[in-house]
C-alpha cells in the first residue's frame, strides 16, 4: 500500500492560518491502513486542531478514498462553503480533490512517502519504487531496485558488510537477500543472468505515467 | 485560581482502576470529587480520541488506570495502554496542552489507599498547573457564537 505520515504540527498550523472554516478529508483506502489518515486519525487531528484554535470551524468526512472521481464527488456537500479543504489522503487523493474544488485550496495534512508493507504493527517499510518493469521473478521474489539502496541489478556492491548495508547497519543488503533467497530455491542461475541496462522511461524518466484501458472505458 | 476546582476524568480498568475505587469507597478513604470515572472493560480500551475529547470537553487533567504489569486480564492491554498514552503525550504537545495533565498508572485491585492517594496527589497536581487554557479559550469562542447543534445543516 502507499504509506504515509502526519505532516509535523507547526506545517499544519501555518497552511491552516489564514483559513477559518475548512472540511478535513480523511480516506479510507491506504492511508487508513498505515494509520496515517484514517477516520480516526481524522477525528485526532481534529481534536488537536480544535484544542488549538478554537476559532476554527472543521467538518470532518472520510471518503472510501479520494484517488476517485466519485468518491471526490460523494463529499461536495461537506466541501461547500468551506474556505479550505485538508486533507488525508496521500499525494494522488490530494491533487484529485484539487482537480475536482476548483475554487479551494486543498493542502496535504500528510507527507506521502513510500510504497511497502507492514512488517509488524507499527512498522512499516519500502518495498516497491513502481519502476513499471517488475523483475521479481528473477530475484526470488525481493526487488533489487527497491531493497538495493543503489537499485543495483547485477550483485551486490562492496558496501555488503555481512550482509547488511553500507548505508546503515540496520538496513539488510538487498542483494545478500536475494542470494539468500535464490540458494534456498535453488534458482542461483537466475543471478547468473546478466540484467541488460532497464529502459527507465518505464519508470518516473519517462515522465508522468497514464495506463489506458479500452476495454473499461 | 485559589477557588479553581479541576475537573479531572479518570479511565478505570473494569478489572483493577474500577475496583480499587471501589475498595477506596468502601474503606471509607476519602479522594476528591473532582475525579470523575469512567469505567472501561480494560485500560488498552482508552483510545487517543478519547481522551483528546475528555480535554476538549472541559477535563483539565486525565488519569488512566490500569492493572499492574503483567496481571492485565486481557495480557497486554496495560501494556498498550501505556504505550498509547506516551502518544497521547505527544499529540498533546502539539496540539499545546501541557502533557503533565495526563497520567497513566498502573494499580492493583487490592491497592485501594493508594489509589485514593494517587487521586489526591493528580488533584493537587492539576490544582497547581491551573485551568485548562484550551478549554476555557474554546468556552470563549462557543459563548460568542449560537449553539453549533442548532446551526449545522442535517445531510440527508
Amino acid at each position: 500500500m502507499i504509506m504515509a505520515e502526519r505532516k509535523p504540527m507547526p506545517a499544519i498550523e501555518e497552511m491552516l492560518a489564514p483559513y477559518k472554516k475548512i472540511a478535513l478529508i480523511g480516506c479510507k483506502g491506504c492511508v487508513t491502513v498505515c494509520n496515517a489518515g484514517g477516520k480516526k486519525e481524522v477525528g485526532i487531528l481534529s481534536a488537536q486542531l480544535k484544542l488549538m484554535r478554537p476559532d476554527l470551524e472543521i467538518t470532518e468526512v472520510t471518503p472510501e478514498r479520494q484517488c476517485d472521481p466519485e468518491y471526490v464527488e460523494s463529499v461536495e456537500r461537506y466541501a461547500e462553503g468551506q474556505d479550505a479543504i485538508l486533507s488525508m489522503a496521500c499525494g494522488a487523493g490530494v491533487q484529485l480533490m484539487a482537480e475536482h474544488y476548483h475554487g479551494l485550496p486543498v493542502l496535504p495534512a500528510l507527507d506521502t512517502t513510500f510504497i511497502g508493507v507492514t512488517e509488524k504493527a507499527g512498522e512499516y517499510v519500502e518495498r516497491c519504487q513502481a519502476c513499471g518493469s517488475c523483475k521479481l521473478h528473477l530475484t526470488g521474489g525481493i526487488c533489487p531496485i527497491a531493497r538495493c539502496s543503489k537499485s543495483l541489478l547485477n550483485g551486490p556492491c562492496g558496501g555488503s558488510v555481512d550482509g547488511h548495508c553500507e548505508i546503515d547497519p540496520g538496513v539488510p543488503c538487498g542483494w545478500q537477500l536475494i542470494v539468500d533467497r535464490l540458494t534456498e530455491l535453488n534458482q542461483l542461475d537466475n543471478y547468473e543472468k546478466i540484467a541488460e541496462a532497464p529502459n527507465w522511461a518505464t519508470s518516473r524518466d519517462g515522465g508522468p505515467r497514464r495506463i489506458t484501458r479500452e476495454d473499461l472505458k | 485560581m485559589a477557588d479553581f476546582e479541576p475537573t479531572i476524568v479518570a479511565f478505570c480498568c473494569n478489572y483493577c482502576g474500577f475496583a480499587a475505587a471501589d475498595l477506596a469507597g468502601s474503606m471509607r478513604l476519602d479522594y476528591p470529587p473532582n475525579i470523575r470515572i469512567i469505567r472501561i472493560p480494560c485500560s488498552g480500551r482508552a483510545e487517543i480520541q478519547e481522551v483528546l475529547d475528555a480535554f476538549l470537553k472541559g477535563a483539565d487533567g486525565v488519569a488512566v488506570v490500569g492493572c499492574l504489569e503483567g496481571d492485565c486480564h486481557f495480557i497486554s492491554g496495560n501494556f498498550k495502554a501505556k504505550r498509547r498514552v506516551t502518544r497521547m503525550k505527544e499529540l498533546l504537545a502539539e496540539a499545546k496542552v501541557d502533557p503533565e495533565r495526563l497520567e497513566f498508572r498502573n494499580n492493583a485491585a487490592s491497592m485501594g489507599p493508594q489509589l485514593a492517594q494517587f487521586f489526591n496527589e493528580f488533584t493537587e497536581k492539576i490544582r497547581g498547573l491551573g485551568p485548562n487554557t484550551a478549554t476555557i479559550k474554546l468556552k470563549k469562542s462557543q459563548a460568542n457564537e449560537p449553539d453549533p447543534n442548532e446551526k449545522k445543516e442535517v445531510h440527508p
